[in-house]
This record gives structure tokens, sequence and C-alpha cells, in this order.
């Protein structure tokens, strides 16, 4: 298992809402919880993964990420179990929406 | 330790136990008072007809000797890996085991379990920890799954799982584990016969077995999960 | 038409109960993972593959869980077991109109052994509790991984339990069997036969599930809620006399299923005249069939728990 953190600063949208989880933790498959947490304008991310030495694939899917969106005060952590770096990106994407389209139930969950 | 030398040891008074198709049943003599003993021997795979011969005895004593305490002695290979019982359900006729099991606990019937030999899984999942307390001779093996299958169905090399069975407590089989996790009240070592009486004297109705796991530092997380689902709050670890 | 094989345990959950009522006990963001899969470089789940809480179904209080069956094939570890046995706790302590499981599992977490066995263990328990303190207990079973060992068992434990033809409930799986005992013991790639023998239309006859519906949301929501209408009306604890009857049952079965190796042949002396075509046969026409033929308690058991 590895754990790699990355960190933004700067960002510009905020979140708001409750805490939400995307994903499940299955054969090349993620969960992704995202959480609107004061970090000085930073976003924060934190990944669990079973595949180790994959840390620079990891950086580049998470500075595109950090492209799409420029978050701010957010808070992203992964459990990962081998998903591709496309699958990665649309479960991002996917969290990201959760919390910021209106009608975001508090038990939803996208697989 | 053979069923016929563990009775003579829990019942100095005297016992009319019989074995059929390593079925045991019977009853035995335990400081003045009458106990119903019903269990397996020759490390019998748990199937339909056998589950079925236990649930039957314990209704039987249910109906015809209201309050008398139930003794399972338990010696199983684990579930029967059959088509038949599988298609017969086996899950229901294990079921229904459990809910005579604690039908009979609910109405007054102390039960208690005791691994003499070896215990696996679904050979008593419905019988030993469904008692009111379960206990187990020192020299006795428990454990959820043989490692050769454990490894092809995890995809944990066997190698690792032996390792981790030799001092891992969650993957170890010796009864010292269980007792540590929650799962055994007591490890039964010298006066067979006394530590029977006292665990019929000691039952409690409710399962305490997470907070024994947790006093016992063997299962750490079960109790404060429960707890804080059941009040709504935070997990408070030790 | 929505499936609910389909859904993850988290989209069960919304579909079954009334729209936006369910609360979730001790959710993600708690990150309350396991202890022990880290041991075989496993990675973890922040609900530990079961998501558990209270919500309204019918507008009556209901407390439920989900087990996610893509996550560890959904079985049971110390936590994931921990959340169900407190929610049970909890249902007793606040006096829930009805328990909802929507179960999908292996059964005992391998990776977590013993841990796992004790929690399922607890986890019977439980239910078995909440039975006594006069609360129906319901068991939904429509997963793509079945419901197995002994979480199998715990099904049983349920005072009604709904199926699809899709879902499988049994103890052991094939692969375990076949392993054990060889292809001709049971071929576990004979996907027919797994059906037929674990699979909810034999268990709807064989009276080991007492209500079978289409794979569709609506109509397992609907199952659901009839049950609890029927059950709180009756004794939903364990009874002698439900015992009794269920003993019956399960020793006429035993009798009746002499030299039956092949689960058609079970069909066939329930009466089922074509038992070949059953699997084939849609939702409603099975069950008009079904009607006829199925096994079940005897009349004499009525107004018990015990189905």
């Amino acid at each position: 298992m590895e754990t790699l953190q990355f960190r933004f600063g700067q960002g510009s949208r905020p979140l708001a809402g409750n805490a939400q989880l995307v994903g499940v933790v299955g054969s090349g498959n993620l969960e992704v919880l995202i959480e609107a947490v004061p970090l000085d304008g930073a976003c924060e991310i934190e990944v669990h993964t079973a595949a180790v030495g994959f840390g620079a694939t990891w950086g580049a899917v998470m500075e595109d990420f950090h492209a799409r969106w420029s978050l701010a005060d957010a808070r992203i952590s992964i459990n990962d179990n081998g998903a591709t770096p496309a699958v990665v990106s649309l479960r991002l994407d996917q969290a990201v929406e959760s919390l910021i389209s209106p009608a975001a139930p508090s038990t939803g969950g996208t697989p | 330790m053979d069923w016929q030398t563990l009775a003579t040891q829990l019942f100095p008074g005297g016992h009319d136990i019989v074995e059929r198709d390593n079925f045991l049943s019977g009853s035995a003599q335990v400081d003045g008072k009458r106990v119903a003993v019903i269990g397996t021997t020759g490390h019998v795979p748990i199937g339909i007809e056998i589950a079925l011969a236990q649930a039957t005895a314990i209704l039987k004593t249910v109906q015809e000797h209201p309050g008398r305490p139930i003794l399972i002695l338990v010696d199983t290979q684990g579930q029967r890996l059959r088509h038949r019982d599988e298609m017969l359900g086996i899950n229901s006729y294990m079921a229904h085991l459990g809910k005579c099991v604690d039908l009979a606990r609910r109405k007054g019937h102390t039960v208690i379990g005791l691994v003499y030999d070896q215990a696996l899984s679904g050979g008593f999942i419905t019988s030993g920890l469904i008692a009111s307390a379960c206990y187990a001779l020192p020299q006795a093996t428990i454990r959820v799954m043989g490692l050769p299958a454990m490894a092809r169905i995890t995809k944990v090399p066997e190698e690792r799982l032996t390792e981790l069975a030799r001092d891992n407590p969650v993957f170890a089989p010796g009864p010292e584990n269980y007792l540590r996790m929650g799962g055994l009240h007591g490890i039964w070592e010298q006066n067979l016969a006394q530590e029977l009486a006292q665990a019929l004297a000691e039952c409690s109705p409710e399962d305490r077995r997470m907070a024994l796991g947790r006093e016992r530092g063997g299962r750490m997380l079960a109790q404060p999960v429960a707890d804080a689902v059941r009040a709504g709050g935070d997990v408070r670890a030790a | 038409m929505s499936s609910y094989l389909e859904l993850t345990a988290r989209q069960r959950i919304p579909a079954m109960f009334d729209a936006g009522s369910f609360e979730e006990f001790l959710p993600p963001s708690a990150r309350v993972a396991s202890p022990h899969l880290a041991e075989l470089d496993s990675p973890v789940s922040f609900d530990d593959g079961v998501v558990v809480g209270r919500g309204l179904l019918g507008g009556h209080t209901v407390f439920g869980a989900a087990q996610e069956g893509a996550f560890m094939g959904g079985a049971v570890g110390e936590v994931h077991g921990a959340k169900l046995a407190g929610m049970l706790r909890r249902a007793i302590d606040e006096r829930a109109h009805a328990v909802l499981l929507l179960l999908e599992s292996g059964g005992v977490r391998l990776h977590e052994a013993n841990a796992g066995l004790i929690a399922v263990s607890e986890v019977m328990r439980a239910m078995l509790d909440v039975r006594a303190a006069g609360i129906p207990v319901v068991a939904v079973v429509g997963g793509a991984n079945g419901c197995f060992g002994g979480m199998g068992i715990a099904a049983r434990c349920a005072n009604t339990v709904i199926m699809s033809e899709e879902g499988r409930l049994a103890m052991s799986g094939p692969e375990v069997i076949e392993t054990a005992n060889g292809v001709e013991e049971f071929d576990s790639r004979d996907r027919a036969l797994v059906w037929r023998t674990t699979g909810g239309k034999h268990r709807y006859l064989m009276g080991d599930c007492q209500l079978l519906v289409a794979d569709d949301t609506a109509a397992f929501r609907a199952a659901a809620l009839d049950a609890i209408a029927d059950l709180v009306q009756g004794e939903v604890g364990l009874t002698l006399e439900g015992l009794l009857a269920e003993q019956d049952m399960l020793a006429r079965r035993l009798q009746d299923a002499d030299g039956a190796s092949e689960p058609m042949e079970l069909w066939r002396r329930l009466g089922v005249s074509d038992p070949a075509g059953v699997p084939m046969l849609e939702a409603d026409a099975f069950l008009a069939l079904a009607a006829r033929h199925r096994a079940g308690l005897q009349p004499a058991a009525s107004g018990t728990g015990e189905r």
C-alpha cells in the first residue's frame, strides 16, 4: 500500500454542503470522499492506493484536476484499488459535481 | 480427547450420552442437577441431517424439561461441502439450529458450548457461538477456514497466511486468540466438572463478547464502533 | 423498471426508503475503516463496506443497512459487523417500527478471519434480539454477489426474506465446493445449475424465501412495505410453536428429497409439471405456478413470525 499527498494552494472555487462519497473500492475502482474544510484556500488530496510506485502518474492526474476545478478549502480523500488514470479523473469530477450540484443527497453515490 | 474420556471428566456424577453417526445426545448429572447434552464428534462435517438432529434435541429439551441447562459439545471440520446440502438449504438448517438455541436461552435454559477438539466456521457459528457462553479445551483448534482454501479465495499467498497464523491473533487458530477477542468466555484447563458447574452458574443473558474483546485487548474497535453507532457519537478507541 | 442488482449499496438505500429520509450513522466522513486490512496490503473503505442508519419507509421509522458487494465481496469484518450490531441495538433502544437489511455478502471476511467470524455471530444474536423486542426484521437478497456464508445463515434469522430471481442465498459458494470435492460434485461454471441450486426461484419454491419480485427497485420497495405491514400484525419473536413448525417443514423437506440430487427433481416432486421450464418463466407466470406448488409451513402454524 502507498499513501500519497498533494496540496494545491490559492484555489478559487469554494465548495459548500455535506461531505460526499462517490465510487466503491472494488477491483479497478476507487472511492473519493470530498469535504469542504477551511484550509486557507488550499485543496488537499490524500491517496491510499494498493498500486505502488505510480506517484508520478497520480501527480499528473492531480495537476490536471486542479487545473480543471481550482478548488479552495477542499479536502479529498481517496481509497484506490488499482483504477486507471481515466477512472480516477472521472471519479474526482463526479465527486466535485456531487457537491456543486444543488440536489446532492447526503448519502448519494455513483458507481 | 475423545468424547467418552471428555464425558467421564465432565460428569463424574454419571451420564447417558450415546453417539450415533457422530451425533451425541443424552443427559448428565452436574452439581446435583440434570443437564441435557448434545454435540458432534469425529470432526464430522455439519450437514443438514446433523444440524436438524441437534435442533430437534434442543426443542425436545425445551418442551420436556423446562429450564434444564444444555451443553453443546463441539468437534467439527465445518459445514459439509456438498451440492445436495446447498440445494436443500443448509443455511436454513443452520439458522434453524441457531434459532432453537436462542429460543432455549430466552426460555431460561442456560446453553454452554464447549469446543473440545476442532471447530470451523459454519460448523459452530450456530451452535457454540450462539450459546449463552462458549468455552474450549486448551488443545482445541478453532478457525475460520483451512489455509490452502483461504489462500485460494483471498489470493493471499499461503506462505503469508501461514506466517500470520503463527503470531497474529486475527489469524491464529488457538483458543487463546478467541478468548482474547471475546469469542470464548474461558479455556478449561483442569477440573472440567468444576469449570462446567461454574460456567452454568455464571451465565449472563446479554451478549458481552465485544466488551470482553476490548477488555482483553484482542478486539479493540468492535465495541467503540457499535457504541458510536448506537449513541450517535464518535468512535472513541481506548 | 430500474434494476436493483446494478445499484451500489449507497444507491439502494434512497431507492428503498422514503425520499430524503435516510440518516446515516457513522458516515464515511468519520473514516472508521478496517484496522486489519493493511496487514494484507488490501485497500480499506471509509464505511468498511456497509451503510447503516435510520429512515422512513411508508412514513414509519425503519432502521436499515446496505452491504456493498463490490468491496471485499460484501464480507463482514470487525468494523462492518460492529456497525450492523450497533444499528440493530439502536433499533431496539429507539423502538423501531422495523429493520430492513439489504444483504449482499460472502459471509465472514477471510482477511479478518477470527474477528469476522465473531462479528457475524454477534450480528445474528443482535437480529434475534431485535425480533425478541417485537420488531420485525426483513432481509432483501438481490445483489450480484448473493448472500453466502454466515450472512446466508443470518438472512434466515430474519422474519421474511425477499429475493429476486437473480439473487442467490446459500452457505458455501459453488467454487468452494468444487475446490473441496471436485467438479462432478458441483460445477461452479454451470450457471444454470448454480441458480437452480441457490437462486431466488428455487428458494421461493422450497419455502426459504417468502417473497419473490422482479429485479426492480420499486418492486423490492413495495415488497418490503407489504412484508412489514404484514409482520407487525403478529408475533415476530421466536416462539416454540413457530420453530416446531419450521422444524417440521425442514424434516419433511429432507424426507421428500430422498434420492434426489437435482433441483428440478425437487420441483417435480412438489407437483411442477414442467420443471425444465421454470427458469424461463417471467415473474408473474412463475409466481402463479409457485402459488399452486411451493412448499412452506403447514397452515396450522398461523400467527407466528416463522415463515
